[in-house]
This record gives structure tokens, sequence and C-alpha cells, in this order.
């Protein structure tokens, strides 16, 4: 078990598997707001679904409508569970803002690896496994 | 929420005092100055919000805007709107599919019940939402952005939708970015050597500046001229505004430049003795053949051909209605503009030949965020170098960019003849 800490963009308590990306992820045109599943053939995590998950990459890029992606992912209840960044920009913390979804930022997202089991508990405390 | 500092009235909007919308609102301004490290809140004179086309909106963006309105969120300071995806009024005219048409005016509807002003421009500063030198606003379009930074010498960052809608609602956003001193300095300083003389000339160089600068501060120094443009008592009013128009366009378009100085335009140029940075890089540009080359396919034929990118001025209606009298469009000649512009022009009369020749002229929206798919064009003609940016990604067409005169040729002829 190993415990990070981070600064809440978006506060709230979540728990899932970590899906990681050691790429920066574009909302718009890179995750489909119908399915919850990475389109982008060229990213990484092409082909897997974010629902429930704890959506772990570096920063966001791309077009500022993709906020409004995790908005449509919220209310389709297919949202990642909370993401974490290593810095978060203006896209995702709109989108994360305006669908109430968890964000931390600040973390070396190296320590966490996908498929580990992650808590996000108050104050930008995040567990990693166990 | 780190060092931000928040009035009592800021915090009686993130308490929830003023209402579940305002709220909403607050909660996101001060997330954002969380994140850029802003000091403050600093009151804003006007807001212009991006995020209208149902196009890049889509059933999301409209349900969050339903949410908002019906929290009961509303704009406290003058707010317009980005151009729409449609004609709101002639856009049975154009083509525009129904089901398109019903859920573009739900988000019209939204606006309007959070309190904005339905004038769907990315040329606010042209139909009375002119912000002085010196101050704040939150306006999303890159072009008017740029516009207002560089020209008007008001402050603004690039805001997304919600976060302008944000600002409108609280009448305040967070200080940081181009609101401060420091980040308007001068990162690039450019020596024009090329003389420049049409509007597609500044553009051109915009799209050359944007590509040095990317994200950077340019300050321009136009050593080839025209000597004209230095020390205009009122550039944005002045014959030149659709070179300018044209330049600040190009250079947010391909590039992320927020703020462009021009010496002797811009005013800052002419205020500050600390304008440039202290590492901030020399460049020179000799030609405009690189934009002109980059910004041109192949095509010697062209089947669509746009005009008004950003939207067209009074001055360019009148120039098109000159260069169409009496003539006839053999493809689709389209000038895009604002509303209270092309009412303008209707009581000067300048609609009149310009419909006359077959054109057709469309206010509230942009080929960018139209329902372009499934309609059968293949070479877009223009003399927007903005416009020549975005077609082929965003409306898959292959551009020809030159001068307005030579776009109009193309219109009437069908062939492009050339752009120099």
């Amino acid at each position: 078990m190993q415990v990070l800490r981070g600064r809440v963009i978006h506060p709230g308590k979540a728990c899932g598997q970590a899906l990681v990306s050691s790429e920066p992820i574009s909302l718009l045109g890179g995750i489909d707001a119908e399915t919850g599943i990475v389109i982008d053939p060229r990213h990484p995590l092409s082909g897997q679904s974010v629902t429930g998950r704890v959506l772990v990459f570096p920063t966001g890029k791309g077009s500022t409508v993709g906020s409004y992606v995790l908005y449509q992912l919220k209310r389709k209840g297919l949202a990642p569970a909370a993401i974490i960044n290593a810095r978060c920009e203006p896209i995702v913390a709109v989108g994360a803002i305006i669908s109430d979804i968890p964000v931390i930022d600040g973390i070396d997202i190296t320590q966490i690896r996908c498929g580990d089991w992650v808590r996000i508990e108050e104050g930008g405390q995040i567990v990693v496994g166990g | 929420m780190g060092e931000l500092q928040l009035s009592c009235t800021d915090q009686q909007f993130l308490a929830g005092e003023r209402g579940e919308g305002a709220r909403l609102a607050a909660q996101l301004v001060v997330a954002l100055g969380s994140i850029y490290g802003a000091r403050d809140l600093v009151p804003i004179s006007s807001v212009q919000v991006a995020g209208v086309s149902y196009r890049n909106l889509g059933e999301a963006g409209l349900e969050f805007l339903q949410s908002w309105a019906e929290a009961g969120a509303r704009v406290r300071v003058p707010s317009m709107l980005n151009p729409a995806g449609m004609d709101l009024l002639a856009w049975q005219e154009h083509g525009i599919p129904e089901a398109f048409a019903r859920r573009q005016q739900a988000v019209i509807e939204a606006y309007k019940r959070l309190g904005v002003t339905v004038s769907c421009t990315c040329t606010p500063y042209l139909v009375g939402m002119r912000p002085r030198h010196g101050e704040h606003l939150a306006w999303s379009e890159s072009s008017a952005v740029a516009f207002a930074n560089s020209i008007l010498g008001a402050r603004t960052n690039r805001e997304g939708g919600p976060s302008a809608l944000a600002a409108a609602i609280l009448g305040k956003t967070a200080r940081y970015g181009l609101h401060l001193d420091e980040a308007r300095r001068a990162t690039h300083v450019i020596d024009v050597a090329c003389p420049l003389d049409r509007p597609t000339d500044f553009g051109a160089l915009g799209y050359l500046v944007g590509r040095m600068a990317g994200d950077g501060v340019p300050l321009l120094r136009l050593r080839a001229g025209p000597a004209a443009l230095a020390r205009l008592e009122d550039p944005a009013a002045s014959r030149w505004l659709p070179h300018l128009k044209s330049l600040t366009a190009a250079v947010a378009a391909s590039g992320a430049v927020g703020l462009c100085h021009i010496e002797g335009v811009t005013p800052e140029t002419r205020e500050r003795p600390d304008l440039i940075a202290p590492q901030a890089t020399r460049l020179a540009i000799e030609s405009l053949r690189p934009a002109y080359e980059a910004l041109n396919g192949a095509e010697d034929y062209v089947d669509l051909v746009s005009v008004g990118c950003p939207h067209a001025s009074l001055g360019e209606l009148a120039q098109v209605a000159r260069l169409l009298r009496g003539r006839r469009t053999r493809v689709e000649l389209w000038i895009t503009t604002a509303r209270a512009t092309l009412q303008e022009a209707q009581r000067h009369g300048l609609l009149e030949p310009i419909l006359s020749a077959g054109a057709r002229v469309m206010a509230d929206t942009c080929l960018v965020v139209m329902p372009m798919a499934g309609r059968g064009f293949r070479v877009l003609a223009t003399d927007s170098a903005k416009m020549a940016v975005y077609a082929p990604a965003h409306c898959g067409l292959t551009t020809r960019f030159g001068p307005l005169e030579a776009c109009i040729e193309a219109a009437v002829t069908g062939r492009w003849q050339g752009t120099a």
C-alpha cells in the first residue's frame, strides 16, 4: 500500500481500478462520448473503456469542447470514477467540475500501475493498492 | 484553494448564497484561478461565449446549458455568443436539415434563459461590444480574443465555452495569463521585412507568425510598411480593419496566440518601455510566399467560395457588392457576417447586388461550425487565412487562398486564376 498526496481540483471520494496512460489524452476525438471507449487509434489506451476506472494520465490536450465529453459520459453513467493527472489543464478541470468527477493533480503518475486499486480520499490523498 | 484570495461576494457565490447556478459558476472560475495560480478574481466588462453550434456541443453540451439555466444561473455582464451552426432565421434556404435546426434552436433557447444576448458572431467588436483599452474581458473566440488584446488593448485569455459562461454569471474571471502585465510582454520580436498590401497579405503574415510564436506573445515590427498603419487614432474604425482582422484571426488559428503586438498599433507598444521580455527570441520574416504555398492546394477549380471569416464588416460587404454588381456566380458563394451587420447592409442597399448575383449572405454562422458533411463540396476558395487553416480538418475541403477579388472571380467562373 502506498499513499500519494496531490492537489484537489475537484473534491469527492472514489474507488476504482487504475487505467494508466503515459500519453496525454484529448477528450474530444479521444474518448467516445457514447460508449466511454478510447477511440483514438494512435493512443496507447485505444479500445479500452474508461467507465468506472480511475483514469490516470499526465495532462489533457485538444479542443475545449472536450469538457462536454466528460459531461456526456457522466450523464450516461459511463464516466471514470475519478481522474488523476500530473498536471491538470482547463479542459479536464472544467469537464470534471461540471460533471462532478473527483480530480487530483500534482501526482507522480509513474507510481500508479494499470490495474492497481486506487482510493481517492479527502484532502487530495490517494491510496494505491491494499 | 492555494493562494487565491476571494472577496466576501466571491465567497457568497461559492457558498451558494446567490443560488445554485451562481454556485456552479463560482466553483468553475475559482478552480481555474487556483490551477493557474491567480491571486484574485477580476471584474470583467463583457463576455463572448463559444460552444454555440450544436455540431460541436452535441446533446451533452445542450443538456449542460439547460441544467445551468434550470439551476437559475443568469449572466451579470453583457454577453454575446460565438457563431451558431446555421443562420438562425434563413436556415431552410441554406439547406440545413430540420432535425439539426431544432436542436440548434434549443441551444439558443438555453442561452436566452441564461440571459445571453443572441448575437452570434466572431466579431462582437463590430456590433456594439467594443471594449476599451485596459478593460478586462472573458472572451472565447480565438480571433476575437486576439483582436481585443492586440488591436483594442483590452485584456482577455482565450476562455473555453463553460468557463466564459461561468465568468459571465459571476461577472468576474480569474486574474491570470493575459490579464497580467507580465504575461503581456513580448516573447518573440519579429521583423517583417516584406511589404504588406491587401488583407490577405496580413492573413498570410499572421499564419507565419502563429507558426513561429506558438503560444507566445509576438511583437511585429512592420519594417516595409504600410506606414499609415502606425499611430492610427482608432485602428478598428479605420480602412485597415479588414487587414487587422485577417492578421489577428490567422495568428490565433495557426498558433495559440492570444496577443500579437503590432508596433504603433497595439496601445501597449506606445506605452510600455518594458514591453520586450528579457529572453525574447528575435526572428525575421522576409517573404509571405511560404504562407501562400502552405494554404493553397493545386486544384484549378473551386466549388465553394467563402468570404467573411472573421465575419464581414459593412465595408467588406460594400466591396463584395461592388465586385458582384451585374454579374452572376457559377458556384456557391457564401458570405458570413453578424446579424446586425447584415441588417445595416440591407439598409444601405448592399444586399441586392450580392443576392441578385446568386450569392448567399448568412448571418449568425460560420462554415467551420455548420453541418457540412455530405454537401458534396471539395475545393473551397477563401480570402481568409484562418478559414484556409481550418477548412481541411473541420469541413474536409481542400483550399485556395487569395485576395477577395480572386475569390469573387472564382465564384463567377468556377476557376481559380491565381493567388498573387
